[in-house]
């Protein structure tokens, strides 16, 4: 068991440091460098040899990656070109907001798509799961954009209720932030949902058709009760991994939904640094991010080791 | 082909798949036939109308006329995406099959690297990639193409290991057939069903992926015509003029719906199960 854990701690940390190799070789491997890219036609004279020296580019390839890999695991990140701070100082407060957003988003949309899909799977082929299948493929392919801008249409502009734009200032209460993200939180729940449900609706599909649950049938367990003791903890199993593989959309999400709503956070920092080519800001959001991404599928993993005892067994 | 093609139809979300996904592709085609007005040129008479019999769909910002620009706004998009998911698809499917059927060590080293890369948010890379790169369609075909490529490599390994484990490979393994001819011959024509609907599916995702990249300004550039830079320059007057958003909008998602129901309606004609496809 402990070995199983510790393999699961293996992969995600070698996940992260291969995800990292890659974004450094990216930058790399393409033409030109951090500085004259930054610098663009000014890459010349005594600017280009500064903004190098601070940078540290006259050193060795392998020597950077390791300081850079070494300096983010405790938090530094280096300095950032455009806004001449270090990119921890820029990052804290936004990187506090995107949590706050995510959060909230997945807190609505995971319980939600849950209840949902059990519902629509238990109901198969009934109009209830048609429809929320229906609406499920909607809210999927619709681009992000779009529902947000929908929204945006008919919450803040024809009724009012809500701002278009997030209006925040550091210091502000949780009660004065709420009418400023819950646009931008369904926006991002709607994708979950969708996804999450989906996959739940087919979990719960397989496991009804299953011979245990024929078997339970058989010896006359209420349709309430095997719902709840056999169908939904084995549908959850396949579920869980799917709810992890849609926090990538959900960071995805995060950048295009901060954008339309002028949120400040990880995502429209990261947008900003792109417009200005400010490259080691931009890699030190992406690493953030993807660090994100694989801590939330290790624990998934491990929720799915707790709660199925057969993947503990030997030959997983 | 043709028999494929009735029982498509047959299902009404496989024919409003296929009309869509067809009126589209005509409506880009055509677009510079049938478009009323250039959907570059600006007038500054005719700022923000709304829809009148002369601009069925108003007028932009720059007195664009939308119902041009909307015709035309496809076409960038159209071709950079089905272009990416032809290299997604080929690349994938063909790694994703020799994969299945060797196994073995190489396989089970590959899939190792094939996990980390779909574990990292594939948008922020490609948002890396441009802020390198450039934006433009150089930089972004090869970059979906890659990524995309990934996970359809995954989805088309499991099904070639199910294909590898027949008896008609183990027979063509018997009599001594090279790798090559038993992955053209014996494998590839077993496994064409799933890569088409594969194809498709990612076409609409990309979809997806390249009108983002436009709206938040690193896909098409001005003065390009293109739907999600047409709703990112309109959306700040959308009190005053929603039209100029509205019908970008509605182009775009019933492009990207119709290709998502004709390739679920293909798959669910060829009988291949795909309730938990992944827009990974």
């Amino acid at each position: 068991m402990i070995g199983l854990i510790l393999r699961r701690f293996g992969f995600a940390a070698f996940t992260i440091g291969f995800v990292s190799l890659i974004m450094f070789a990216a930058v790399e491997a393409l033409p030109g460098n951090v500085c004259t890219s930054f610098l663009q036609r000014f890459a010349q004279g005594p600017r280009l040899e500064r903004c190098i020296e601070q940078q540290g580019l006259n050193r060795p390839a392998i020597e950077r990656y390791a300081d850079w890999v070494g300096g983010a695991v405790q938090g530094d990140f280096g300095y950032s070109l455009k806004k001449r701070k270090p990119i921890n100082e820029l990052i804290g407060e936004r990187f506090a907001n995107t949590a706050l957003l995510g959060g909230l988003a997945a807190l609505l949309a995971i319980p939600l798509a849950v209840f949902l899909g059990i519902a629509a799977g238990v109901r198969r082929d009934k109009p209830l799961d048609l429809s929320l299948s229906g609406a499920a493929m909607l809210a999927m392919t619709i681009p992000e954009f779009v529902t947000a801008t929908a929204l945006i249409y008919v919450f803040a502009i024809v009724l009012q209720w809500f701002p278009a734009v997030t209006i925040m200032r550091s210091g502000m209460g949780f009660m004065d932030m709420l009418p400023n993200i819950v646009l931008p939180v369904l926006v991002l729940s709607a994708v979950l949902i969708a996804h999450i449900m989906r996959m739940m609706r087919a979990s719960v599909i397989d496991v009804m058709a299953s011979d245990y649950v024929q078997m339970a049938r058989l010896k006359g367990v209420p349709e309430r009760e095997i719902i709840r003791r056999h169908v939904v903890p084995n549908a959850m199993i396949p579920a869980l991994n799917v709810i992890a593989l849609t926090v990538a959309w959900l960071l995805a999400g995060v950048v295009v939904v901060e954008k339309v709503f002028n949120y400040p956070g990880l995502g429209t920092l990261m947008i900003q640094a792109i417009y200005d080519r400010d490259l080691p800001l931009v890699q030190a959001i992406a690493l953030i991010f993807s660090v994100i991404y694989v801590g939330v599928n290790l624990l998934a993993d491990l929720a799915a080791l707790m709660i199925d005892p057969r993947l503990r067994r030997k030959g997983h | 082909m043709l028999n494929l093609l009735a029982t498509v139809v047959s299902r009404p979300s496989g024919a409003i798949g296929l009309t869509l996904t067809l009126a589209h592709v005509f409506m880009a085609l055509l677009a510079p036939l049938i478009a009323p007005f250039d959907p570059t040129m600006q007038n500054a008479d005719t700022i923000l109308l709304a829809p009148s019999a002369e601009h069925w769909m108003g007028t932009d910002t720059l007195g664009r006329d939308i119902f041009s620009r909307v015709l035309h706004g496809g076409r960038l998009a159209i071709a950079v995406t089905f272009a990416a998911a032809v290299v997604a698809t080929t690349w994938g499917s063909f790694a994703g099959i020799f994969f299945g059927t060797v196994g073995g060590r190489i396989d089970e080293f590959s899939m190792r690297i094939v996990d980390a890369f779909l574990s990292m948010p594939w948008l922020l890379f490609l948002l890396l990639i441009i802020s390198i790169g450039g934006a433009g369609p150089a930089t972004i075909i090869p970059t979906l193409g890659f990524f995309y490529g990934v996970a359809v490599l995954r989805v088309i390994r499991g099904a070639a290991m199910q294909v590898a484990a027949r008896d008609f490979v183990t027979a063509a393994k018997a009599r001594g057939e090279k790798l090559w001819p038993i992955l053209s011959r014996e494998m590839f024509p077993n496994l064409s069903d799933i890569i088409l609907v594969e194809g498709a599916m990612r076409w609409s995702w990309m979809l997806l992926a390249f009108s983002s990249l436009s709206f938040l300004g690193f896909g098409a550039t001005p003065p390009t015509p293109d739907w999600g830079l047409m709703v990112a320059q309109e959306r700040g007057l959308l009190a005053t003029a929603p039209w100029a958003v509205f019908w970008p909008c509605l182009a775009l998602s019933s492009l990207i719906i119709g290709i998502n129901l004709l390739a679920d309606a293909i798959g669910k004609a060829l009988g291949l199960d795909r309730a938990s496809a992944m827009a990974v």
